[in-house]
């Protein structure tokens, strides 16, 4: 290996400039007097990351706390000593292979995470309350009156009204305030019949308690409770993970940037926040780095890869001069840029805005379970009035026992079964696709997922591979020399090039690469070059549609190396399959149209929109959408992020940025296509077992709300029956860990 | 039927040390990452422990 080499690398190392640094700005100060520091750490997988990370860095000096969230990927640290200890901490991590980014602490403390607990407090309080109450109505209803006696009786409702009626103010408070905040908005929804059955069940058996009455509901009024709020948990944190567009997407923004101090091009350089570039700051980005902001040239000669923003394969060769974008990434030289735009008005960040906006037209879908309680509620409503006015003018009751009567109907259809019919399969069903390896992000995402009538696919990274690999078989000779020579290049096609060949190298001497045209050396005093057709090819040779590299050994005519951007292996079956289901499969592209078409014939899939910016990716989705369409969009890029953020359900492959992963609403693992199709077929068997347990709970209502229109329940029965429903229900949700 | 004078406090005493455990676990964040709790009971955490020790 020549000096030149060395030096090169030595040269290129130097750029890159350290990640972990610029984290001591934000440390913060606990009660105990400790720094901490909260990042997010990406790439954890399994409880090895856990332990790795974790145990690294307990073992450095000052450290008092580590704790990796698994779930938030969330990274809390403790220390003692001073603040710039920070960096250090964050190279650990960095070193061990996992990426850093700053985090913004806030989060914790958000509405969402207090939600959780407080849902998880009353569900607690709630269990524990009918756990007791049970013990003693289970003494109530197992002997008689006549043997106990009524004083005996009387005690027990008093123990139970102290157990149940605080549970009932405190445990039913998620309900009350929702009814409460339905009623003053003018409209009603599920919880409006639930807190009233819930204050009426309450009152009416205060009311028998203290009049030595056996009408007393207690039992039945916390087990309400508690079905209802198990239900309520499980959609909570089935929906908690929906897609958090704006916030997610503006943490991308906020890492750190090389500013060149005083508008020089040397000199030393301070990392900053994103966030804070101004329009005419002047930013280093080294080679291996992402733009972070959108601008122009100043210096330097480099590749870019334009494949998030635009989705083309091809890097794209920049100079003095050229107009650069947030989000690509800086493949083969350090550059030095102007920035054009505050960060804030960066083509990222129109993307961002773009997002917004999808995200708003998301949320007017309207759950199954809302619709069924809208048209539950008046029904129950007019039932129980019914049974009043019934029983008290035609049946000739007193009041009070028309009441009861009206209240057992309350209490009885409340709607337990109902309240878990959804979240309980929704809970089943991501557990089994996250065991294969995909991902669910909101619960509700397989409800809509079974709805679509239209597919979407991303070309680049989606249905390809989205890098190239060598196309062909080639002479070895020639394959051993051309290796020699892209071992000292990162552009992708050296790369997929060194990938294919894994013999032994040429030690080539005086290498050099040259931006946009190739790389050069010597090799026995012989000239060498690799690179464009142009630079070193034979323009003679007619063009295909392929990627090309050029070997050019000195006296010899050169020979040509074709890369193609692969087609997954199940594109065509996936694309199939979705068709034989009836589903129209639609590509959009940023890539040429002769490259997309190309894709698109090699997966089946005859409607492609090529040669798209963003914002026109978005507006086919628009169109869409305005014909009544219920889009399905596979993407993995920037690009697709807000087609991803707005159509009705999205996927992103694992490999996916992080943006695209945020913005959709099912990530799937394992490098292939089929995991869409498989969760369509679960979404689809999800949403069959969601209406048979709407049919058995319609059905239970249908066996009970007679009974008590009749007067004939009991106490007794009102437990039996509403137990028992919600655990037919649950019963039924749990083949679908049986069916194929 | 006198011995529930002392049977129904002793039930609800014993009810109320749950719940107030229960509450405790809630309060100290036990709940709030259990993927990761799934993964930890498989991890050999020796190291750190040892880390843990040293404080």
């Amino acid at each position: 290996m020549g000096q030149q080499t060395i030096s090169d690398n030595a040269r290129l190392h130097s750029a890159v400039e350290p990640q972990s640094s610029g984290y001591e700005t934000l440390v913060q100060t606990n009660d105990d007097g400790l720094y901490v520091l909260s990042v997010l750490v990406s790439g954890v997988h399994c409880a090895g990351c856990i332990q790795k990370i974790e145990s690294s860095l307990a073992r450095e000096q000052g450290i008092r706390g580590v704790r990796l969230n698994f779930s938030t990927r969330r990274l809390a640290l403790e220390w003692e000593g001073t603040f710039e200890q920070a960096n250090a901490y964050v190279a650990i991590i960095e070193a061990l292979g996992y990426s850093v980014q700053p985090y913004d602490i806030d989060v914790e403390k958000s509405e969402i995470f207090k939600e959780e607990r407080f849902l998880l407090l009353c569900l607690g309080v709630a269990g524990f309350a009918m756990g007791n109450v049970m013990l003693l109505s289970v003494g109530l209803w197992s002997t008689t009156t006549e043997t106990m006696g009524i004083a005996t009786r009387d005690f027990m409702h008093w123990v139970s009204a102290l157990i149940a009626l605080p549970t009932i103010l405190f445990s039913g408070r998620p309900f009350f305030r929702s009814a409460i905040k339905a009623l003053s908005a003018g409209h009603t929804n599920m919880d409006v019949p639930i807190s009233l059955a819930l204050v009426l069940a309450g009152g009416m058996s205060l009311f028998e308690t203290v009049n030595h009455g056996e009408h007393v509901y207690f039992d039945s009024a916390v087990m309400l409770i508690f079905f209802l709020l198990i239900g309520r948990y499980l959609d909570f944190r089935a929906r908690k993970n929906a897609r958090s567009t704006a916030t997610d997407l503006l943490s991308s923004l906020s890492g750190f940037a090389n500013v060149v101090g005083g508008g020089g091009f040397v000199g030393n350089t301070n990392r900053i926040l994103i966030r804070d570039l101004e329009e005419g700051m002047i930013v280093r980005v080294a080679a291996g780095e992402k733009f972070p902001i959108d601008g122009f040239i100043i210096d330097g000669e480099s590749d870019i890869d334009t494949s998030l923003v635009t989705g083309e394969t091809m890097p794209r060769t920049v100079c003095v001069g050229a107009e650069i974008f947030a989000g690509t990434l800086n493949l083969s030289a350090p550059v030095t840029i102007k920035v054009a735009a505050a960060a804030e008005d960066s083509l990222l960040a129109d993307i961002v805005r773009l997002m917004e906006k999808a995200g708003q037209g998301q949320a007017q879908y309207v759950r199954l379970a809302d619709r069924a309680a809208r048209l539950y509620t008046p029904v129950v409503h007019s039932c129980a009035v019914l049974a009043f006015i019934g029983w008290w003018i035609v049946g000739g009751l007193v009041w009070q026992d028309a009441l009861m009567v009206s209240i057992t109907v309350l209490i009885i259809t409340c709607p337990c079964a109902l309240g878990l019919a959804v979240p309980v399969v929704q809970v089943l069903a991501t557990g089994r696709l996250m065991r294969e390896g995909i991902l669910v992000k909101s619960g509700d995402a397989l409800e809509r997922l079974s709805d679509i009538d239209t597919v979407m696919f991303d070309k680049t990274g989606t249905l390809t591979l989205g890098q190239p690999t060598l196309d062909g078989v080639y002479d070895n000779d020639m394959m051993q020399m051309a290796a020699s020579l892209t071992a000292h290049s990162a552009h992708p096609l050296s790369r997929a090039l060194s990938d294919a060949y894994d013999g032994v190298l040429y030690g080539v001497s005086n290498v050099e690469e040259i931006s946009g045209k190739g790389v050069r050396a010597d090799y026995n005093g012989q000239l060498i070059k690799i690179g464009s057709r142009a630079w070193c090819g034979d323009m003679d040779v007619p063009q295909s549609k392929a990627l090309e590299l050029w070997l050019n050994i000195a006296g010899q005519p050169p020979v040509a190396f074709r890369f193609i951007d692969h087609v997954h292996k199940d594109a065509a079956e996936v694309v199939e399959k979705f068709i034989k289901n009836g589903i129209d499969v639609v590509m959009l592209s940023g890539d040429r149209q002769a490259v997309a078409d190309d894709i698109a014939r090699q997966c089946g899939i005859f409607k492609v929109y090529a040669e798209q910016t963003p914002t026109q990716k978005y507006d086919v989705l628009e169109r869409f959408k305005r014909d009544g369409h219920k889009v399905l969009m596979v993407g993995d890029g920037l690009n697709d992020a807000p087609v991803l953020a707005g159509a009705d359900v999205s996927f992103a492959p694992g490999t996916a940025i992080d943006m695209a992963q945020n913005a959709a609403d099912i990530v799937f693992m394992g490098g292939k296509l089929h995991p869409v199709y498989a969760t369509y077929k679960v979404a689809n068997l999800t949403q069959k077992l969601v209406k048979q347990n709407f049919a058995l709970a319609v059905l239970y209502n249908m066996i009970a709300v007679p009974l008590a229109l009749a007067g004939f329940v009991t106490p007794l029965i009102a437990a039996v029956a509403m137990s028992g429903s919600s655990l037919i229900v649950i019963a039924n949700s749990f083949r679908l860990r049986f069916s194929a | 039927m006198n011995i529930l004078i002392y049977l129904i406090p002793i039930a609800l005493l014993l009810g109320l040390l749950g719940l107030a455990a229960f509450v405790w676990s809630l309060k100290s964040g036990q709940y709030d990452d259990l993927e990761g709790a799934a993964h930890r009971i498989l991890m050999d955490d020796d190291d750190v422990s040892e880390a843990e020790d040293d404080r």
